[in-house]
């Protein structure tokens, strides 16, 4: 299956400055979004992905590189016709109404008027903005231009949907709300690529991650295989053991009244610590496996830069 | 290219002006200078309805151009500006065609006004003549051609740099292009040399929007010549294209950050 999106070997420089001094941003970006997935595309702050997207969508011309979008040449407008997008702080036509600018946006796709105003009443209902469909943009709150700017970005019933920062600006309603949009996109068939700073939303949703940092993609893939299954430590809550016997297992977290919390890294000395247990007529409380967390592997590698 | 997207632009474009205050403004200082020539017609001796249809000619072709270039200025830089673009390129559109749509959607507004500022002006020569001068629309066509060149010029600056840079280049050209007939005294009286033809290739360049002026000829009922007229219109035409083009092949490359 072709991939909906392949980005390969992507450089891009500003130059910037009276005396203009070249800085490249992207340097040598490639990954691909596969169809019927949720891509997760995440790094630091000035990290490149809006740069990246940017060059996808032609907003900008790589130095170098190749960029194909749903099987075309990514400049050419019939790979467009089948394309959803979201900029990050989406800035609108404040002068129209919530209606008005979805129905413009309707017409540069040749939407039969009928079909138009059916698909935008749906889509105002979807993002939750039925109620305002009357008032100029200039009026909206920032999370209620973000909802309006994704019906914007649905209003083709697009097969890829690229989103900047889908879930900026939003409350934690709000946020549950767009994440099960985009669920529900996949469900449809859809692919969706989305741009986030907040892990925990990447790793509820996404099937595969990229993970950008300083310009270059330093790993991607699965996020089940990114993120490793390896248990890295246990903690174990403890009771009616003597607080000298259990240091040489583990290191003790905190101790409360009796209670001592334990981080254990080796796996055989989990056994002991049970053993020890019984043997002292002790009770175990709690015993957690930690595994891997995006957020570690997102700090262990934005850190050496 | 597709006339479709070109028209879906040109009306919102239409859309966007028509709500900016500034048109209003604009439009209202154009009717109290028409209507001024009235005053004017009362203090002077002489034809009365000549001064009226004069000066209200002359004001319809300032505020015309002012309304081109202030508003024109604006268009594709505020969309680069405020982002709005990011959107709109992400759709299925070529660039060219979002600028031709901006253009259109200009002229469609200038139209407009140029309509609404005729309305007043032939009411006011009405009353004084009785009879609806329809020569007078030849007069304001021809300033209509003007504005459409005046409003390519401005989206041509628009594309690379600020309104109020533009509205300056705009406001030059404007000014160049009806002083520039002057060059052609000084062609006549230049002994031939380097500096005659230094002349008349500025001539050749410069615009000349004295073509598209025909208040002499209405005003004081002299004939209008057929060839002159055509000529004045493919000028206008071609003069614009050109400036499309110009602006066409600025804008197709850039980076929109
Ligand atoms: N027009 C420009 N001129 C010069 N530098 C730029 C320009 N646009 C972006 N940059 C630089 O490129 C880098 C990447 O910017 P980009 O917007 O792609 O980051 P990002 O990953 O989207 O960050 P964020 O998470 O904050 O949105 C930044 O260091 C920024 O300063
Ligand atoms: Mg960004």
């Amino acid at each position: 299956m072709n991939p909906v999106l392949s980005i390969e070997n992507v450089h891009k420089s500003f130059s910037t400055g009276f005396i203009p001094k070249k800085r490249e941003i992207l340097k040598g970006i490639s990954f691909s979004v596969a169809e019927g997935e949720i891509f997760g595309y995440l790094g630091p702050n000035g990290a490149g992905k809006t740069t990246t997207l940017k060059s996808v969508l032609g907003l900008i011309f790589p130095d170098e590189g190749r960029i194909e979008l749903l099987g075309r040449p990514h400049l050419d407008p019939r790979a467009k016709e089948r394309l959803g997008f979201l900029p990050e702080n989406p800035y609108f036509y404040d002068y129209l109404t919530a209606r008005e600018f979805l129905d413009f946006y309707g017409q540069l796709f040749g939407i039969p008027k009928s079909a138009r105003d059916e698909r935008i009443a749906r889509l105002l209902k979807l993002v939750g903005m039925d109620r305002s469909s009357g008032l100029p943009l200039r009026k909206f709150s920032r999370g209620m231009l973000q909802r309006v700017g994704l019906a914007q970005a649905l209003i083709n019933d697009p097969a890829f949907v690229i989103l900047d920062e889908p879930l900026g600006g939003l409350d934690p309603l709000g946020r549950k709300e767009i994440r099960d949009i985009i669920l529900n996109l996949r469900r449809e068939g859809k692919t969706v690529l989305f741009t986030s700073h907040i892990l925990q939303d990447i790793e509820m949703i996404c099937d595969r991650v990229a993970i950008i940092v300083g310009g270059r993609i330093l790993s991607q893939g699965k996020l089940t295989d990114l993120v490793s299954e390896k248990v890295l430590f246990t903690e174990v809550t403890v009771s009616g053991v003597e607080l000298e016997e259990l240091a040489a297992l583990g290191e003790s977290l905190t101790v409360q009244a009796d209670r001592v919390l334990l981080k254990v890294v080796e796996e055989d000395k989990v056994q002991d610590i049970l053993t020890l247990v019984q043997k002292n007529n002790g009770r175990i409380h709690s015993l957690i496996p930690r595994t891997q967390t995006l957020e570690d592997l997102f700090v262990d590698m934005v850190k050496p830069q | 290219m597709t006339v479709k997207i070109v028209k879906v632009i040109a009306l919102n474009t239409f859309k966007e002006a028509v709500r900016d205050r500034i048109l209003y403004l604009l439009l209202f200082f154009a009717a109290v200078s028409i209507l001024f020539a009235r005053v004017l017609a009362l203090l002077t001796v002489g034809d009365r309805a000549k001064i009226i249809k004069d000066v209200g000619l002359a004001s319809i072709s300032l505020f015309g151009a002012l309304m081109a270039i202030l508003i024109g200025t604006g268009l594709v830089y505020k969309e680069i500006e405020k982002r709005t673009i990011f959107t709109l390129i992400s759709k299925p559109i070529r660039r060219p065609e979002f600028l031709l749509g901006k253009f259109f959607g200009l002229v469609l507004t200038l139209f407009v006004m140029l309509l609404a500022m005729s309305l007043i002006f032939l009411a006011l020569v009405f009353v004084h003549t009785w009879t609806i001068e329809w020569t007078m629309l030849v007069a304001i066509l021809f300033i209509f051609l003007e504005l459409v060149l005046i409003t390519a010029v401005a989206v041509l600056f628009s594309c690379f740099s600020t309104p109020i840079l533009s509205s300056l280049f705009a406001l030059s050209f404007y000014l160049i292009g009806h002083f520039s007939w002057s060059l052609e005294t000084f062609i006549k009286k230049a002994r031939p040399g380097a500096t005659k033809i230094l002349l008349q290739v500025l001539y050749a360049i410069l615009p000349d929007l004295e073509n598209f002026n025909l208040k002499t000829e209405v005003v004081h009922g002299l004939p209008l010549s057929a060839a002159h007229l055509l000529y004045s219109a493919a000028y206008g035409i071609v003069y614009a294209a050109f400036i499309l083009a110009l602006a066409v092949l600025i804008f197709r490359r850039r980076d929109f950050v």
